[in-house]
């Protein structure tokens, strides 16, 4: 992805090829982790591609993102290469978080991808804090803060809301509804008709879209962003939209139909996206195909990346801990170099 | 040098921290119109202003979190919590977010954050506002944590925290915010190390290992000592993590006898970590088995009788240390 000037739209091939890498990413993900070649969690966003591909294409570059466990997309969708997720997924050094992150962690500092959190809401006051900083430097940037509707019913959901409108700062709260908080639904989670009245009660303007419409939620991210760049405010976007497999890996998804599923995937964000580009002469079939067909090999090249890349040594074990190093434990860095027998020799030796 | 109390040394710091670096904000419950709980933060806001002084509402995990995020982008925020009892709302922050974010990151997030406020029993507050919470923070590994008890140590712990670059915990002693002691001057840049501890007295018989409000204790038991030809080196850990272990190591090989007073719970307190580390590195020194004096393992009753028998107090550690002095 280029950087953009102000003004200027996303190529929308350009972003359908985005919207192809993720699902071709996460279908490869998918496989990999059931050939255990992928350990811990693994959580899909296929199906959703849509919603973070139209937040980044109405965004700057240098905007900040922000997201819970289900963040390969975000990533990809920030530029960070195929190679670093697939690596991070193994557990590799070269991965976008050297391996130490995994699936739920994902990061990419240089990309402005501040996360990958694993705890519901527990990130929600960190964007908050971002979008504080931004607003403390006097900078024009926005902080965009995706999350799932589990997360709001959390206390640091409501007390984030609370802040960032007490301070006005400049943060689109967007909560990709996919329906289900693990194997729970909404309607028996949520005390409210529509989650997007989470926001009234904190005096932060609301709206909801379609998450299954890039355009749609490109347009109305765009918007939302311009009126906070212009005079700094929290928003709320309720992105309704839906995942196609499980919660993660473990879980068949037995609490929905499978016509429930059926009614979706008809809705699906990629082929509605290729249609209306189509019809509009902007995309050819052949296109599509090549498109594919790219991302494809993207996926399978970042596969063998990820097979033959490096794992971290166990030597630099205590070397992302502190910023100063196994010094601030109290631990003399050559005493912990010199054991490479395994961490329990290493935990006894630093002793 | 001249006379000021905790309370002032600690206002000190601040000022000169929030002068130093731009980057630097003080947030927390009545730091700024209040002008502090316990008047920590006096004068800060009619000196920085609003955007570097900042009030909040009751709402730790949401200040903390907001803390964390911000030193995500470089920030350097201090946050006040009005006693570390109410940190515990904030743990996931604390615990989860300001630790592990650099590992997590593979070392791409450093977060270079301070949280401060007073910790430990302070007078018949009960149970819930009477946490001891160094333990529990020392055990995680990402963060450092030091328990300053000299209005000199205050200053310059603190001074040094906020420049770590790491998360650190600055557990202050409620009870020693008016205590009085010799500081250098504020044209006087003054840093202390983390991870440094200081002997407060030296002493020949028995090495007494405390730190915060334990310190104090320790020195008045070491007065009434001396009358009974007992001599006490008072070591004050300063910082739990990282934990000086040359300077514990040193006394007791001088000593060769310790007790451990510590304002934490016995199980799995600090005093178990520094015993375990004595035992395990220099066991042929010791005379005598360490003896540790903490809490009591109950919840803090209000009754003051009973909160007195529930802390470390003059009569336990002087028996301690007579223990294991076999006197």
């Amino acid at each position: 992805m280029t950087a953009m000037q102000p003004g200027e739209q996303r190529d929308e091939v350009e972003m359908l090829s985005l919207m192809l890498l993720i699902r071709r990413f996460e279908e490869r993900a998918s496989q990999q982790y059931q050939a255990q070649k992928i350990g811990g969690f693994c959580h899909l966003y296929i199906g959703q591609e849509a919603v973070v591909t139209g937040a980044v294409a109405a965004v700057r570059d240098d905007d900040y993102i922000i997201t819970a466990y289900r963040d390969h997309a975000h990533a990809l969708a920030r530029s960070t290469s195929a190679n670093a997720c697939m690596a991070e997924l193994f557990g590799k050094a070269t991965g976008c978080s050297r391996g130490l992150g995994g699936s739920m962690h994902f990061f990419d500092r240089n990309n402005h991808m501040y996360g990958g959190h694993a705890i519901v809401a527990a990130h929600v006051p960190l964007a908050v804090g971002m979008a504080f900083a931004i607003k403390y430097r006097g900078e024009d940037r926005v902080t965009l803060c995706f999350f799932g509707d589990g997360a709001i019913n959390q206390g640091a959901f409501h007390e984030a809301l609370n802040l960032a409108a007490l301070y006005k700062l400049p943060i689109v709260f967007i909560c990709e509804n996919n329906l289900f908080a693990m194997g729970t639904s909404v309607k028996r989670s949520t005390s409210l008709k529509q989650i997007v009245d989470r926001a009234e009660g904190y005096d932060i303007p609301g709206e909801i879209v379609d998450g299954m419409n890039f355009r749609e939620v490109r347009d109305k991210i765009a918007e939302i962003v311009d009126s906070i760049r212009k005079e700094s405010h929290p928003a709320f976007l309720e992105v309704r939209t839906y995942r196609y497999r499980g919660h993660s890996m473990s879980d068949p998804a037995s609490y929905r139909t499978k016509e429930e599923l059926e009614k979706y995937r008809l809705d699906d964000p990629i082929t509605r996206l290729r249609a209306q580009l189509t019809r509009e002469g902007k995309l050819t079939n052949e296109q599509f195909d090549l498109l594919d067909k790219r991302a494809k090999e993207t996926v399978l090249a970042a596969v063998k990346f990820a097979e033959k890349s490096p794992q971290l040594p166990i030597e630099k074990l205590f070397d992302y801990t502190y910023v100063d190093g196994a010094v601030a434990a109290g631990v003399s860095p050559a005493k912990s170099g010199e054991s490479a027998a395994g961490t329990a020799a290493i935990s006894e030796e630093r002793r | 040098m001249r006379e000021i109390t905790y309370r002032q040394a600690l206002n000190e710091a601040l000022a000169e921290e929030l002068e130093r670096d731009p980057d630097v904000f003080l947030m927390g419950e009545e730091v700024a119109e209040y002008q502090g709980a316990y008047k920590v933060s006096h004068g800060l806001l009619q000196r920085f202003g609003p955007t570097r002084v900042i009030d909040t509402p009751i709402s730790e995990n949401g200040f903390a979190g907001l803390g964390v995020g911000a030193a995500m982008v470089g920030l350097r925020p201090i946050i006040e919590f009005m006693t570390f009892s109410f940190s515990l709302v904030a743990f996931d922050q604390v615990v989860n977010n300001a630790p592990n974010m650099f590992t997590m990151s593979g070392g791409q997030f450093n977060i270079a954050v301070t949280f401060r406020g007073p910790n430990g029993p302070a007078h018949q507050l009960g149970a819930t506002h009477s946490h001891a919470t160094e333990n529990f923070y020392a055990s995680v590994p990402g963060l450092k944590v030091c328990t300053p008890a000299t209005p000199r140590d205050a200053k310059g712990l603190l001074k040094t925290a906020v420049r770590d670059d790491n998360p650190v915990l600055v557990l202050e002693a409620e009870l020693l915010y008016s205590s009085k002691g010799m500081v250098e001057p504020p044209d006087e840049e003054l840093l202390i190390p983390l991870g440094k501890a200081d002997v407060k007295r030296e002493g020949s018989d028995v090495s007494v290992i405390c730190y915060a409000q334990t310190v104090p204790l320790a020195l008045k038991v070491a007065s009434q000592l001396e009358e009974e030809d007992i001599s006490a080196e008072i070591v004050d850990l300063r910082s739990i993590k990282p934990l000086d272990e040359k300077a514990i190591f040193d006394s007791v090989a001088k000593t060769h006898r310790v007790v451990i007073v510590e304002q934490d719970h016995p199980f799995c307190g600090v005093g178990a970590e520094v015993c375990y580390r004595i035992q395990k590195n220099i066991f042929d020194a010791l005379d005598a088995p360490i003896i540790r004096v903490s809490q009591e393992d109950v919840p803090m009753p209000y009754n003051e009788r009973l909160e007195h028998a529930v802390l470390p107090n003059a009569e336990k550690l002087i028996a301690a240390v007579k223990q294991v002095c076999y006197a």
